[in-house]
């Protein structure tokens, strides 16, 4: 018997988009980061609490990171240029190590950005623990700085590091780190300043621009929290940063990334997750979770591209749709011969083909349901192919979340069935595509929708039976799809999820 | 590709291309195909693309032309000839269809496409409500799988490899470049037997054919070669006399 917690689990998968799955309140995320086939995150609290997710979208808590540290809490130095507080890490790799950056705040603006520095982030490896790497970056309490909300940054360029840091006490400020140490590489510089009236900075880059990204807004109000990711971009790393209406961000500019929306509200805190072959997604922790009590909680999102900006997309909604390939503008379909919607006619749309006739316009004609068509269906396996889409029952694809079967980052898997019946798409042992009478919960039955940059799906079955390899829907002709590698580069697994 | 003079081949005129026999009687001849040639090499690789341009082709069979997936594959389906899913047949072959003689014409295309179009229209022969039968033997030099057939249709057609059933293309349509496309299959070192089967409506009728690798890039290391009917058949079956 599903309990209560589940079912309530179930119908919120049906109704809207998904802030992930499991123990995933938190506040003030860093990048999430892979590690060893696992993600980890870490978030502001008590000794920097940190959760761990096998999939990317089941979470579960796995202590503080102070419990590695020597001491437990903050080296001596981080506190005396701070304090005794640990919020707001961020983490990046480099070789074979990890360098963690957290706000030791003491009365703001008086604050200091610490380093830990790690060989490994499994809390169960005999080689776990973080060692006190002392403070980095700090503010005295009167200059316009406030040195908490760390965000690492390695240019994909050149290999430069980069930390920003800052939040509503002055300036958003840049120093150059030593790959090396994670310490600054120029101590005795004067760190630059690239924008003001934000927190939770971070710089991602793409195509010769790097995008400052920062929070604006207030937090920590639950629902009456105003945070809001904003962004500039710059072709150098120092700056300036202006947003799409020329508005440096020194000056307050900055344009909206994402806000409020749905249930959420108030994200923040951008972390870059790259999941590589042209698949990027981005962390945010919503300030309140109306479907959550209003509790503060982590999500995985879509980052796609538009016109030199990234957009904020939204994970997939549970529905009705048409399945068609970026390719060839052909749509999947389960491969039985349609019938023409209303029933055949002619030239003017008459049924029977009798053109206009008197009378003024005829009634409308309804969606056809599978039921009015199915006869003629055969009971066993069939195969896929595409069509142009003609908004036949056997082309309208229900996109379900399958609850308890696990995810990927941001998403549960989801079956894909025929409309209005139990027909599921799934894989086959020559990793080809059938549509079987049922759906059981295999894994070749289950599918990840990851959202691409441009804004189509990439669709893969969790499993193929036989093989170990990732493969996605691929359309390899106008009328056949099957299942291939992944190809960034092309169109062949691109698809269009439209609602008929 | 310019030819010096015309041959006529079974009843009608065909191609432009050397003489090679007196024309055996008046024929009410259109003018040559323009996109067709005869053959005159041993074997032929497949073009810079892949395409697969030398095939016999079957005079059209007249048939009712309804496009759907369960009358195409009736149409298809049906025996019209002996061993008409087995034969390999050679140029100037002629086969019985009720009470029509029929020839197979070994041609190249000087496209992509075989123009089913120009290929009956030169014969004076209906290009609307018509069954072709085409057939090729593909020869490869060892075995290769996880290869695809690719084929597109003007207008439905059905395609088997060796025998088996791959294509099933359907309804009204235009002959796209890998528009149906096999499942994963293995082409066999030796020859290995194209059969299709086009059904035309009405209006322009062609189609075009290649194999594409396991990374969908099209194969070009193949050769053509019609010669393998007779002695060397798959399955020579019964044939009529020329």
């Amino acid at each position: 018997m599903m309990s209560r917690s589940a079912a309530a689990a179930a119908i919120l998968l049906l109704t809207r988009p998904f802030a992930l799955d499991g123990d995933i309140g938190l506040h003030d995320p860093s990048t999430v980061i892979q590690a060893d086939g696992k993600f980890y995150v870490y978030a502001t609290g008590n000794g920097l609490p940190f959760s761990v997710s096998d999939d990317g979208w089941t979470w579960r808590r796995a202590g503080s990171v102070m419990q590695a540290v020597p001491g437990g809490r903050p080296g001596p130095d981080v506190i005396a240029r701070g304090g005794n507080n640990s919020w707001a890490p961020d983490i990046i790799r480099v070789g074979d190590k990890y360098y963690m950056y957290y706000s030791a705040p003491g009365t703001q603006p008086k604050a200091a950005i610490g380093l830990l520095v790690g060989k490994t982030l499994d809390p169960t490896s005999p080689n776990y623990k973080w060692e006190d790497a002392g403070p980095v970056v700090w503010s005295d309490g009167v200059e316009d700085s406030n040195a908490i909300d760390p965000g690492v940054f390695r240019d994909p360029a050149n290999g430069t590091m980069w930390l920003t840091y800052g939040s509503y006490f002055g300036y958003i400020r840049l120093v150059e780190l030593d790959p090396k140490t994670g310490k600054r590489l120029y101590p005795e510089r004067k760190p630059v300043n690239i924008a003001i009236n934000s927190e939770a900075s971070v710089m991602i880059f793409r195509e010769g621009w790097y995008y400052l990204l920062v929070t604006h807004g207030s937090c920590c109000a639950g629902a009456n929290s105003s945070y809001n990711i904003r962004m500039g971009r710059s072709r150098k790393v120092a700056g300036p940063f202006v947003d799409n209406m020329g508005v440096d961000m020194l000056q307050g500019g900055g344009k909206l990334f994402a806000g409020s929306s749905g249930r959420y509200i108030g994200p923040g805190h951008f972390g870059l997750l790259d999941l590589g072959d042209g698949v990027q997604k981005f962390s945010c922790h919503y300030e309140a979770d109306l479907d959550r009590g209003g509790i503060s909680v982590l999500d995985i999102r879509p980052l796609l591209w538009r016109d030199g900006w990234p957009v904020a997309g939204d994970n997939l909604t549970a529905g009705t749709y048409e399945i068609e390939s970026a390719r060839t503008g052909t749509a999947l379909e389960m491969a039985v011969q349609g019938a023409p919607v209303g029933g055949a006619r002619g030239r003017g749309g008459r049924a029977g083909g009798a053109g206009r006739g008197e009378g003024g316009p005829p009634p409308p004609i309804p969606a056809q349901d599978p039921a009015q068509v199915s006869a003629n269906w055969p009971a066993g396996p069939v195969d896929v192919r595409m069509a142009p889409y003609m908004l036949q029952a056997q082309q309208k694809w229900a996109i379900t979340p399958v609850a308890n079967a696990g995810g990927y980052p941001g998403a549960p898997y989801f079956k894909i069935t025929i409309a209005g019946t139990d027909r599921a798409l799934a894989a086959t042992s020559e990793a080809e595509l059938v549509v079987l009478p049922a759906f059981t919960g295999a894994p070749e039955q289950l599918w990840r929708l990851d959202q691409l940059a441009d804004g189509t799906y990439r669709i893969m079955p969790k499993a193929v039976p036989n093989s170990s390899d990732a493969l996605a829907l691929s359309a390899v002709g106008s009328s056949m799809p099957t299942l291939a590698r992944f190809r960034a580069d092309s169109d062949r697994q691109r698809w269009i999820l439209k609602t008929p | 590709m310019v030819r010096i003079s015309i041959v006529l081949v079974g009843s009608a005129c065909l191609f432009f291309s050397a003489p090679q026999q007196a024309p055996p009687a008046p024929a009410p001849a259109r003018g040559p195909a323009p996109s067709l040639v005869r053959p005159m090499t041993p074997t032929k690789a497949p073009d810079a693309a892949g395409f697969l341009q030398r095939w016999l082709v079957l005079e059209p069979i007249r048939v009712v032309g309804q496009l759907t997936d369960s009358a195409v594959q009736a149409v298809v389906k049906k025996e019209y000839f002996s061993n008409q899913f087995t034969v390999i047949p050679r140029d100037g072959d002629r086969v019985t269809v009720g009470d029509e003689s029929l020839g197979w014409h070994a041609i190249d295309t000087v496209n992509y496409n075989v123009n089913l179009y120009h290929f009956a229209y030169a014969l004076s022969k209906p290009t609307s409500n018509v069954l072709f039968w085409a057939v090729t033997s593909v020869e490869a030099s060892s075995d290769m799988s996880g290869v695809r057939l690719a084929i597109g249709s003007n207008a439905a057609s059905v395609w088997w490899l060796n025998g088996q059933e791959v294509i099933g293309l359907y309804n009204d349509r235009q002959a796209v470049i890998d528009d149906g496309v096999s499942k994963r299959l293995t082409l066999k070192k030796g020859p290995n037997v194209i059969r299709a089967a086009i059904v035309n409506a009405g209006g322009a009728t062609d189609f075009c054919a290649r194999f594409l690798d396991r990374d969908d890039t099209p194969i070009k290391g193949l050769v053509v070669r019609l010669n393998a009917g007779g002695k060397d058949a798959v399955d020579t079956g019964s044939r009529e006399p020329r």
